[in-house]
């Protein structure tokens, strides 16, 4: 291969997924035979993904009033307001535990302020729908994956048999995308109830180290337009989402964001080729 | 104005978790957060609109950084005691998290601010030197470093030194 030299910047380009397909591919080779330089890559990224594993919950705590309250239009009390600041940090813990609670009960009806959604602007048409089909398959993904005993209602086993019950329940074809190649392969499939009261469908895939995807598929985005790609993040579950006519698809995973772009991707593709 | 005044208040959760992260300890953090949007929104007339808010903000929000550093002599890097309970965590993973997070405290800031705009805001990097105001070069040479050394951390062996050129 007649490559340019693979340097250190490189490397950590490689760790956070911002190279280009053609130079990702070969950094991937060149560590493939470098397995010291492996090794150091793959605790580069544990890095990353243990620092989002920490912090990252921080960006669904409630927003304590006081730091915002200075920046009214009058600044003139701008040092009254730090007073009772932490007080208020004590309360705002409460808040966020009852706001736990209650995200439950709304379950998508809004867009969750710790929802991080980027790419694709928000301008859109109604985006508050759309990225609570984002929200929804976070919390699919979250509850669903880390169960051991039953993940799926339909196992993988019985490929034939999910498509044809979710079709039945759906109202639509419910063909659930092949990754194998990715090295992702099928659990199984649930129903999940929809916002409409059209249920919505739910796949799991697996990888050979265990980590799971999901792919949450909903039915009734008629209100929404078309979208392309967007990415959000809810904790550390990543999100790519789009509508497609009165398709709305969420693939969901704890996994880099570049990786589940390339994997969304395959996604698209197989389903536009129906 | 009123438009900015919600952009700038959409950009605080993002704050928090990087003050969060920079310095530790929760209620620190918050002051941080707070004295970075109160100057933002005095300065405001100073952002460019049209380019990133959040990067500018990040920019604010490390002068300050910087300045308090400078004040105190002492590191103001404190631990957290009231951390949020890792539901369902195993306790493995919950002591792996423990040590990043010390190691993390072990870092210069400098290496630290960089790592953490890298890695948790997923910034360019490019952006990481316009938001710090250094050079390409200095910011790809100190997330190495921060890297490296937080990994030496974790695994408990002393550090080697980077890969330069190969091939």
């Amino acid at each position: 291969m007649n490559s340019m030299p693979v340097t250190e910047a490189d490397l950590h380009a490689y760790v956070d997924g911002v190279l280009s397909e053609a130079r990702h591919e070969e950094i991937a080779a060149y560590l493939a035979s470098h397995p010291e330089e492996l090794a150091r890559v793959n605790a580069y990224r544990a890095q990353n993904e243990g620092l989002r594993h920490l912090f990252s919950p921080v960006l669904d705590e409630p927003v304590p009033a006081g730091i915002a309250a200075g920046i009214t239009a009058d600044m003139a009390d701008g040092v009254a307001h730090r007073h009772g600041l932490h007080t208020r940090i004590a309360a705002s813990v409460l808040i966020a535990l009852a706001g736990g609670i209650i995200g439950w009960i709304l379950h998508g009806a809004t867009t969750p302020a710790g929802m991080v959604a980027q790419g694709g602007r928000l301008t859109g048409e109604r985006p508050v729908q759309v990225a609570a089909l984002a929200h929804e398959a976070a919390v699919a993904h979250l509850v669903y994956t880390p169960d051991a005993r039953r993940p799926v209602e339909i196992g993988a086993d019985q490929e034939e048999q999910l498509v044809k019950w979710l079709t039945k329940r759906t109202g639509a074809d419910m063909h659930p995308p092949k990754l194998g190649k990715l090295g992702y392969e099928l659990v199984g499939g649930r129903l999940l109830p929809g916002d409409s009261g059209k249920p919505d469908a739910q796949f799991m895939y697996q990888d050979a180290d265990g980590r799971r995807l999901t792919l949450y598929v909903s039915t009734d985005q008629e209100a929404n337009r078309d979208t392309g790609f967007r990415f959000a993040r809810q904790g550390e579950v990543n999100v790519f989402y789009w509508i497609d006519g009165r398709f709305g698809y969420a693939l969901s995973g704890g996994i880099d964001k570049g990786e589940l772009a390339r994997i969304a991707d395959t996604v698209y593709d197989q389903l536009n080729r129906r | 104005m009123q438009e900015d005044r919600e952009h700038l208040i959409a950009c605080i959760p993002r704050l928090r978790r990087y003050a969060r992260a920079l310095v530790g300890d929760r209620s620190a953090a918050d002051d941080l957060v707070q004295d970075t949007v109160e100057r933002g929104w005095r300065k405001l007339s100073t952002w460019r609109r049209g380019s990133d808010m959040r990067a500018w903000l990040f920019g604010i929000m490390h002068n300050l950084h910087v300045d308090q550093r400078r004040r105190h002599a002492m590191p103001t890097d404190v631990f957290d005691e009231a951390h949020e309970p890792m539901a369902d965590a195993q306790h493995e993973k919950v002591l792996e998290m423990r040590d990043l997070e010390s190691a993390l405290r072990m870092l210069p800031a400098e290496q630290r601010e960089i790592l953490l705009l890298v890695a948790l805001e997923e910034m360019p990097y490019a952006e990481v030197a316009a938001t710090l105001n250094l050079p390409i070069g200095t910011v790809m040479s100190r997330l190495a470093r921060a890297r490296q050394k937080l990994r030496a951390q974790m695994e408990g062996r002393p550090m080697t030194s980077p890969l330069k050129v190969v091939k």
